[in-house]
Parts: structure tokens; sequence; C-alpha cells
């Protein structure tokens, strides 16, 4: 026998010393108590020995191989806890720098108003309908009451195509669209864009309007203020004060313009609602018994309530947007603000 | 309409302030758009008499005169108007008072003589634009008093904007009436007196149109004054209802216009030939008009003709020819009521729109031509005097409106308005409107006054109770409605939806005008047959969109000239295509991007879009309805020959394309960067399957790569395509990795590397059984592609 247990584990701490990675940690381990470790060896041997010797030798060899195998873990340990903490200094980033990849864009901000409306009528069950913009004169004015040479034809501006098609001056005739196919009851809005020959700070040509309609055996003016109260109250999130004014309307009768408490000045009065503390938002009234007739719809038996909005209004009031005319210039700084 | 409220309260005087007047109107229905003061604010004018004048010792064109305010002592105060003269009743602004422009006047001297005060212009009232000289005051002024007083100036102009129903409110008497009946107060009509017949001449009239003019009145009135002077107190109530004044003949027939409603006309009777008619015009008639037209009538055109010409468009303007001027001796005054239909729209046909067109077509009462006519007989002789003849009058009864009774059931009231009126309450409504009311047991007989063309059903009889009453004290209700189940739907993906991954995908959405410039239309779709305005706004706005594209290049471009360099912008809408002789108007979903990939950031280096990124876009959208589009060469003229794609459905529907904006458009509509886009039609990406489940395999999946040589024109989509048509039951997927050209691949040729993802789902693949699909599916490729393996 060459060394002791003795002199191989002095051997052994005296190379761990050394040691300054995992990598040599584990030759060492392999060195000593692999399988062909100088340690493992003398285990080996130890059957040469007598009873007595061998017990006692392998005692002082398996002390040793012991105390060896408790500093080699605890070496790995430290050895571990280094690497560690120098991967997580090196790994360090200003986390304050800006994240990567792609940004998100943003909807129009008529359509986000036209969304939260067609959201607050489906809610209770009102059905979304489209129509052609491109309408022939019947469903856009004589359907609707408005025959050839009535005086409210002149407020709609209309752009022509020919003698018998317009471009529509307002989603009303959805309206005649949805009664002649279908039969009451009946609950649509209809969203879209419309047209009107008109260009100057406060009007563009196309605009979007929001139609709404309600027939049934027993719908009342009162059914009407109801809907009209509910909606403007949650379309601004607000209990806002509204009221009911007499107008015209050949499609209407009774006919109301709706007004609501400035929402710039809290019914103060300022430049928005002309110091008079009041916006008009809505038109509306209780449907015409001579649109009734011209979808074959029993005036008698069914009573219906229609109203109508301006999209770019009513956004133009939620987000405080001054000019008209940004709606339709995609200026993406305009439309970045409301992502 | 514009109208004084001091007029107004003339007639009717509730003990309410103009804000609250104002607000009554308005919550009647009669909208007030407007009050403005009648007078800019200034001080310390009084109604002065120049006592006597002297020139000027220093000055040519001053005089110095002496002038009595109402003081002690009569005032020195110097004057340069030509038109000052002794014994004038003129403003005089004292020392101390302010005039409109903050314009102080103090005590001072003009060349040396002592100044006490300025004698005033209506402009430096500022009640005039413009004027010449010293505004003359009437004889009877009484000095002294204050100038805001005697011309009623601390009065407010109401601008009310009437609705076409409304026409009976068009004057100060239907405003006066309407006032009355919110306040539940009487009103004082104005008191018309005939003047006498003073001469037996007479103009006959034919009216051979009954049907067009149910009733027409003419009355010679002969000798008037042609140099009289309208009062300054019409001038002034015409003012403030926006007219100018235009010598006493045609200031009469305004101020019974906003006086009654009633247009009237006057004729300078000297230069009429013969009987007056009211006919139909011939076709290709002209007439040189009052405001200088020159129009050629139509034969649907009613006219005022005597016998040898047209004279006027009947209920819209005169003519030239036959009008008062300032030496008119003998006139010949209309006063006719029109029938709205027969004149609708006629005025609009020759670019016109008066006072009186604006009437007659809503409806003027046809009861109100006599009393219209002796009115304004009555104040022309006042000012210009004159002697009045005989009125000849011509009507036909048949066709004067009928104004049937109406019934309003209480059962119909109850249910429209919810709400429970008393008898009584609904009879005073309708009494104080001017309604003769009977009840029965179910409801009311009703019978609107003549002035109220806009009531002839029973839910006008509504509205009225409802407008009376109060639109704000009736009831509200919650809404109890039937109501049906929603849908959920799977078989139709949500507009939004996609929207919403455009979003995300840095899409900003762009809503722009449905009419577009017909250039950029032509370039962009030289193919397509555009449907085109016959009345666009701009020659910018003149044709409809036949693709989305047109306002997407335009909006881009508006960013790109602002700095932007990074654009990507979506919209949805419709676009507008006449396709063999119909107007389709598809539902599309357009798309364009330019500039960076991504924004500018660390770490990453920037690149440009290209082609692959907006298929991307679109891929993802198909990912959204779980089916592949597929992507096949194509032919656009607004884009690149070598980069546009059709996109077809699976089943071969024609979807839309995607692509480069061509080079030479790029550099036509001003771009300095690539562009691409997208158009997709929404029917067609819309429509989705509920998903299917498919049984999972629990067996390991392998991946196979492989390079292959391929001819350059053999596209990716067929190679992938022909090892899917293999049918393989094992082959998964084939995910194409690297596309390879150049160093040890033969020119005209390119190495393709992909990998075969192979599962089976009722065993784990054996080596063999991999090699054996991988082999057949190189045998194919070999066969059908000319593919080889790469070395």
């Amino acid at each position: 026998m060459s060394a002791t247990p003795e002199e191989i584990l002095s051997q052994a701490l005296q190379e761990l010393t050394a040691v300054t990675d995992l990598e040599q940690l584990d030759q060492v381990r392999v060195h000593y108590l692999g399988k062909k470790g100088l340690l493992t060896l003398q285990m080996k041997e130890l059957g040469s020995l007598e009873s007595e010797q061998r017990r006692a030798v392998g005692q002082v060899i398996n002390q040793a191989k012991d105390q060896l195998q408790t500093k080699l873990e605890a070496q790995k340990e430290s050895l571990q806890q280094a690497a560690l903490t120098a991967r997580l200094a090196s790994e360090r980033v200003d986390v304050t720098l800006p994240g990567r990849g792609q940004t998100g864009g943003g909807l129009h901000p008529i359509t986000t108003t036209l969304n939260r409306i067609n959201k607050i009528f489906a809610s209770v069950g009102f059905e979304v309908v489209e129509g052609p913009e491109i309408e022939d004169d019947y469903h856009n004015f004589e359907a609707l009451n408005i025959p050839a040479h009535h005086p409210a034809r002149a407020m709609h501006d209309t752009f022509y195509f020919d003698a018998h098609t317009v471009l529509r001056t307002h989603t009303s005739p959805v309206q005649i669209r949805v009664m002649e196919s279908e039969k009451p009851p009946l609950k649509v809005i209809a969203p879209g864009r419309v047209y009107r020959c008109d260009s100057d700070i406060t009007h563009t040509p196309m605009f979007h309007q929001v139609e709404g309609f309600l027939v049934d055996t027993d719908v009342s003016f009162a059914d009407l203020k109801g809907v009209v109260y509910e909606f403007l109250r949650a379309f601004f999130e607000k209990d806002i004060q509204v009221r009911f004014r007499p107008s015209y309307f050949p499609f209407t009768e009774p006919s109301a313009e709706v007004d609501i408490e400035c929402v710039m000045c809290g019914g103060e009065g300022c430049r928005v609602c002309s110091q008079t503390g009041w916006l008009e938002v809505m038109g509306c009234g209780m449907i015409h018994p001579e649109v009734f007739k011209s979808v074959n719809i029993d005036d008698e038996k069914y009573t219906g309530f229609a109203f109508g909005m301006g999209v770019e209004r009513l956004a133009m009031l939620r987000y405080g947007i001054n000019d008209l005319r940004l709606f339709f210039e995609n200026d993406l700084k305009f439309l970045e603000q409301f992502n | 309409m514009q109208i004084s409220v001091a007029w107004l309260r003339e007639y009717v005087n509730p003990a309410i302030s103009t804000q609250e007047l104002v607000a009554q109107l308005t919550m009647a229905g009669l909208e007030v758009d407007s009050v403005t003061p009648a007078a800019a604010d200034f001080s310390g004018v009084v109604v002065g008499e120049v006592l006597s004048l002297e020139q000027h010792p220093d000055a040519d064109r001053l005089r110095v005169c002496q002038v009595n305010v109402g003081g002690d002592e009569p005032l020195q105060i110097v004057c340069g108007a030509s038109n000052v003269r002794a014994g004038l009743k003129i403003p005089a602004a004292l020392v101390g008072a302010e005039l409109p422009g903050d314009f102080k006047i103090k005590k001072s001297k003009l060349r040396g003589q002592e100044s006490l005060g300025m004698l005033c212009s209506a402009k430096e009232l500022g009640i005039a634009a413009s004027a010449e000289g010293l505004l003359e005051l009437s004889a009877d002024a009484p000095v002294g008093t204050d100038i805001r007083d005697y011309l009623s100036l601390n009065d407010s102009i109401i601008e009310v904007s009437l609705t076409p129903n409304r026409a009976d409110c068009l004057s100060v008497e239907g405003l006066a009436r309407e006032l009355a009946i919110l306040n539940k107060m009487d009103w004082l009509i104005t008191q018309v007196e005939q003047v006498g017949v003073q001469h037996q001449d007479v103009l006959p009239v034919v009216v051979a149109v009954p049907e067009a003019c149910p009733r027409y009145l003419g009355r010679l009135i002969k000798n008037v004054n042609p140099q009289a002077e309208t009062p300054l107190w019409m001038q002034e109530r015409l003012r403030r209802s926006g007219l100018r004044s235009l010598g006493p003949l045609v200031d009469v027939t305004n101020y019974v216009l906003i006086e009654l409603g009633q247009p009237l006309h006057a004729f300078d009777a000297d230069k009429l030939n013969g009987k007056i008619t009211v006919r139909y015009a011939q076709a290709d008639e002209a007439l040189t008009l009052l405001n200088g037209q020159e129009i050629k009538l139509d034969a649907e055109t009613v006219v005022i003709a005597d016998d040898t010409r047209a004279l006027a468009v009947a209920g819209v303007m005169g003519g030239n020819d036959s009008a008062v001027s300032d030496s008119t001796q003998n006139i010949f005054l209309e006063c006719a009521f029109f029938a709205p239909l027969q004149l609708a729209a006629k005025a609009r046909r020759y670019g016109l729109h008066t006072d009186s067109s604006h009437r007659f077509e809503r409806g003027v009462d046809a009861t109100l031509q006599t009393r219209a006519i002796e009115r304004a007989t009555q104040l022309i002789v006042a000012i210009a005097g004159g002697s009045a003849g005989a009125i000849t009058e011509v009507t036909a009864e048949k066709y004067l409106p009928a104004r049937p009774s109406l019934y309003l059931r209480k059962q119909r009231l109850q249910k429209i308005l919810r709400c429970d009126f008393q008898d009584a309450e609904v009879i005073d409504i309708f009494q104080r409107l001017g309604m003769i009311v009977s009840l029965d047991a179910d409801g009311w007989q009703v019978t609107p006054p003549g002035f109220r063309f806009d009531i002839s059903i029973e839910a006008d009889l509504i509205e009225e109770i409802a407008r009376i009453y109060g639109y704000n004290n009736l009831p509200s209700s919650n809404l109890l409605m039937r109501s049906k189940l929603g849908l959920a739907t799977e078989t139709l993906l949500d507009i939004n939806r996609v929207k919403y991954l455009l979003v995300d995908r840095g899409y900003q959405e762009a809503i722009t005008y449905s009419f577009v410039d017909e250039d950029i239309q032509r370039a962009v779709a030289p193919d397509d047959i555009c449907i085109r305005l016959q009345n666009p706004i701009s020659s910018e706005l003149s044709v409809m969109r036949t693709t989305l594209w047109c306002g997407l290049l335009k909006a881009a471009l508006y960013n790109t000239n602002r700095q932007q360099n990074r654009v990507r912008l979506f919209e949805t809408g419709l676009r507008f295509v006449n396709q063999s002789g119909q107007t389709q108007q598809q539902k599309m979903l357009a798309g364009l991007i330019l500039g960076s990939a991504t924004a500018e950031q660390w770490g990453e280096k920037i690149r440009k879009v290209d082609f692959f990124d907006i298929k991307s876009d679109i891929e993802a959208i198909f990912a959204l309805l779980g089916c592949s589009a597929q992507f096949v060469p194509a032919q656009h003229p607004a884009l690149h020959p070598g980069q546009t794609a059709e996109i077809l459905s699976a089943k071969g529907d024609k979807i839309g394309f995607l692509g480069m904006l061509h080079p030479h458009l790029e550099k036509q509509l001003g771009f300095d960067t690539q562009v691409f886009l997208f158009e997709v039609d929404q029917e067609l990406i819309l429509n989705k399957q509920p998903p299917k489940f498919k049984s999972l395999s629990k067996y390991p999946s392998v991946r196979r790569d492989v390079a292959l040589i391929v001819k350059e024109d053999v596209a990716i989509a067929a190679l992938v395509d022909c090892i899917r048509g293999c049918n393989e039951e094992s082959l998964q997927d084939v995910v194409v990795f690297d596309i390879y050209r150049g160093k040890g691949v033969e020119e005209g040729c390119k190495s393709v590397a992909l990998s075969l993802i192979m599962q089976n789902n009722s065993q784990t693949l054996t080596d063999s059984e991999i090699d054996a699909i991988f082999n057949r599916v190189l045998e194919t490729l070999t066969n059908k592609l000319s593919a080889k393996l790469r070395d």
C-alpha cells in the first residue's frame, strides 16, 4: 500500500483548493471517488486484509470518503451560487428601455362610437341592419312621405345620379326596406354612411347616422321618450339633462328634436352650445301613418317610433373634438389619439 | 325668418323677458336660432333740430349749426354733412356720448369754431352699413328724446328657424298668434282700414289656370308720389327683418309680407299692355327678372302676363320690364293665392328662392288676400298718396284648399301619448289654436283654421295637443316589449373581429369619402365602369369609388406629406361598380402599408415592409376563419406585375387582390417608397364553419428535413400542394423554412428547404415506414415537378 487514506484525503483536499469551476470539481470527484478513484480502489483492496484489520482500515477509508464527499458538496454549492450570481449580474438589463415588436393600431373614433351605440341597443334586443348607400328616390323620399316637390326635400341637399337614383341623404330608407320585408314586432337600428351636397366648416358631404325604430302593437310616445333618455344617459355615462322639442319630419308625427344639456359647459352656456346650454343631438317621433301605409302595415293595429342621430356629432361631444373635418382627413396623429 | 321683438310685442306682450320668450317659442317647435341686439351699444344721442346754420369761416365743407336738443339754450355744433339744413331733425350726440366703435364725443374746436357734440348718420349709430349724410328724422320727432327710445333701438332681433310645416308662423301676426296661445293671452290683430274707391279704372284679370291660382286680386292705384320716402319706422322694421329699403312701393309690399305673411307684387301700370292673364308659360318664353337674371320659361311654370308678354313668374319674382321704379306714378297691385303644389320647386328650377316662393310653396292662408291688399293700399296711400281703384277679384272656390274637419279619438290620444287628458283641457288647447271643436263620447270633431295647412290627419291633432301641453310634461316609460333571444352565430365572423385583428397588427382604421377624384379612380382601376354624380360637390369628389384603394392612397399621402414614414391603414365600406348596367354595392375591406415594418426601435434592424408582411396579415384573417386561401400570381392595373396575387377561397371564389403598388403609380401619386395594398370582399371572408373536432394522436411526431432543387418557375404553393396531394395519411404538415439561390445551385433553379411532419393516429412510425413515406413523396415530386434532392 503506497499511501494511506489520510494522505489521499489531504492530497484531495489540497487539490480542491485550486478548483474554480464545476467541471474541475467533478474531475476531482472522479479522481478520488469515481469507479476507479483512489479511495474507491483502496476500498476494493480491503478484501485482501484480515477481517480485524479490514474493519479498522475500512472505517478510516469511509471516514476519508465521507469527509471528501461533504467537502465536495459544499464546494459544489458555493460554485453554483457563484455561477448564478455571475449569470444574474451578466444578464442585467435596463428595464426602462422600451419593449420591441409590433405596436397596436386603433379603430376610427366613428367606428368606436357606432360600436357603442350598437352595443347599447343590441343589449335590449335591437337588431343591426344595413342598407344600400345608392338608393332609389322611392325609398329615400317617397315612401317616407316626402313626395317630389315637398319643401323638406330642399333641406336635404341631395346628390343625384339620375332623376330616380340618389346617394341616400339619411339612414331612414332602411326603415322602409326592413318593414317591406319583415312584419312587426320590429326592433332595428341601422347605422351607416349618408350624404348631403354641403361642405363647409360644420358640414362634410359624407357623414354617419344611426337610425333606430321600433314597431309593435302598443308603442307610445312615452316609450320613445324612455328609450331616448336611457340611451343618452348610457352613451354619455352620465345622468344628463334631456329635453324634447316639437319639430317636423315628414315621416314622423308627432316629431321631436332632442336636446341634451351641453356636455362642454354643463348647461352654463358656452361657444359650443351657442350660449343656450343645450345641444341638439337627435330627431325622433312616432312613425307617420303614411309611412305605415307605404309598407302595408296596419297603422291601427301597430304603432311605432323612429329616431335618427348624427354619429359625428355624438363622437365630437363625447371626445371633445372641435373640427368635423378631422374625421375624414385620416391624419395618424388624430387617429392615434383614440387607440 | 328674422323679426323685431318690439314689433312682436305690439301684438302680444306677455310679462316675460326676451330670453323667456325665445325659450317659449323654441320649446313650442318654433326654434329661435339667434337673438341679436337691434343696434350696437351707444348712449347720449337725442333728437335734435337744426335751428340755423352758417358757413364755417375757415372751412368750405363745414357748417356751424345752432341745434336745439331740448335744453335751455341751443348748442353750437360743427357739421360737415351735405344734407344739413335749417329745420331738419337729426340724431345729435351730446358731449359725453359714446358711439359704437368706442367713440367718445368731447367738447372740441374744429378749425377754431367750438363744437359741442356731433350730428349723426345712420352708419355712425351702427344701424346701417353705409350712409350718405345725416339720418333725417321725421318732422314730428320730439326734440330731446333719447334716440334709442325714439327708434326703439333697445330691441332684439330674433331669427326663427321654421320647419316646412309651419308656414303659418312666417309673419309677425303668425308668431304673435302662437305666442298668445302659449301664454293663454289674446293678441291684437292688425287693424286694416279700407281706403275708399276713388277712381273707376280697373284692369281686367283672366285666370286661365284656376287650379294653380285659385284666387287673384288686383287693383290700380293711380298718381302716387314718386318722390315719397319710406318712413323711418318702417325702414327700421324692415331692416330688423333683414330687408333693405327700396322705395315706398316695394317697401310696403315687403312690410305686409312680414306683417301678415302674404306676398304681394306691385307692377308699374304704365308699362302694362292690356289685361292681366294668369297662365302657363309657353316653352322657352323669355323673361328678364327683377334681379337682372334672364330665364327661359318652361311650359309648367305659371306666369302673370299682359297681352304681349310674361311679366312675372307667379309667386316667385317679378320681371324687370314691369317693375316699379322711382318714377312710377300708377301701379297695379297684385295679391293672390297660388296653390302650393303648383308652385313647388318652380323657384328652384330657375335657381331662385325668394321670400314669396318660400311662403307660397309652404302654404299661405287662402283667406288672407282681401285683408292684405287693403292693408297694402292703406299703407301706400298713407305714404305716397294716390287714389285707389276697385279691387278685381277672380276666385275659383273649388280649387281653394278645403279645410275638412277631423276626428280625434280619445282612445287613440291616450294610446299614442299614454296620458289621460281632461276633455276641457283638450278643448281649450284646440280653441286657443283657432280650431272649431265639438265633443262627443268617443272624441272630438275638429276643424282647423285656414292657415294651418299642416293639420290634415288625426296624428297632426295629437301632435298639437302634445306640443301645447309640452313634450316635457308628457310621461316617459320604461320600455316593456316582446323580446326574442339574440343570436350568437358561429357561421358568420363579425367584421369587428377582423378589424380588431388588424388593429392588433398595428393598423389604424381610416374612413374616407365614398366619392373620389376621377383621376385617381381612373389611374387605380382603369377597367372599372364607375358611377358618376350629377351634382358633385367638387371635381375631386365626382365619381363613386370602385375600390377603397383610392381613398386609402390619398390618406396615406396626406400622412407621408406630414413626415410619417410608417403608415398602416385599413378601411371597410362599400365599393360601387357598374356591372352590365347594374349598380353593385359591395362591402369591401382594404388595407395599405408602407414604410418600416415596425416602429423604429432599439436593438432591431429596421427593414421596410414587403409583400410578405401584408400577406401575413391576410393569412391571419383567414386563420380566424379556420380556413386557408389560395394566392395565385395575377395581374392588376394598379399593382406591380411581379408582386400581385389574386386571393381565392379554397373552393376558388375570387376574394380579392394583394400586392405592391405599381411603380409608375407610386411615382404618379407622389410616393417616395413602396406601397403595399390589399382589398377583399367582406361577404366572402366572413363566412365561417363552426370548428369540428379531430381526435388527437397519442404517438410521437417525427420531423424530416429535406432540401430540394426545383426550377425557378415552380411556385412554392405548387410544391407544397404536390406534397399534400400525395395523400399520405401520416403526413401532418409541410413547413418551408428556407429558399436558397446561388453557389452550389444551378442557374435558373432554387433550393427549397422544407420539413415534413409525420405522425400516425394508431402507432409509432418506424424508421422504415418513415423512409417509405419520404421516398414516395420524393418520387412524386420528381415526376411532377422534376425536383431533385440537393446533394
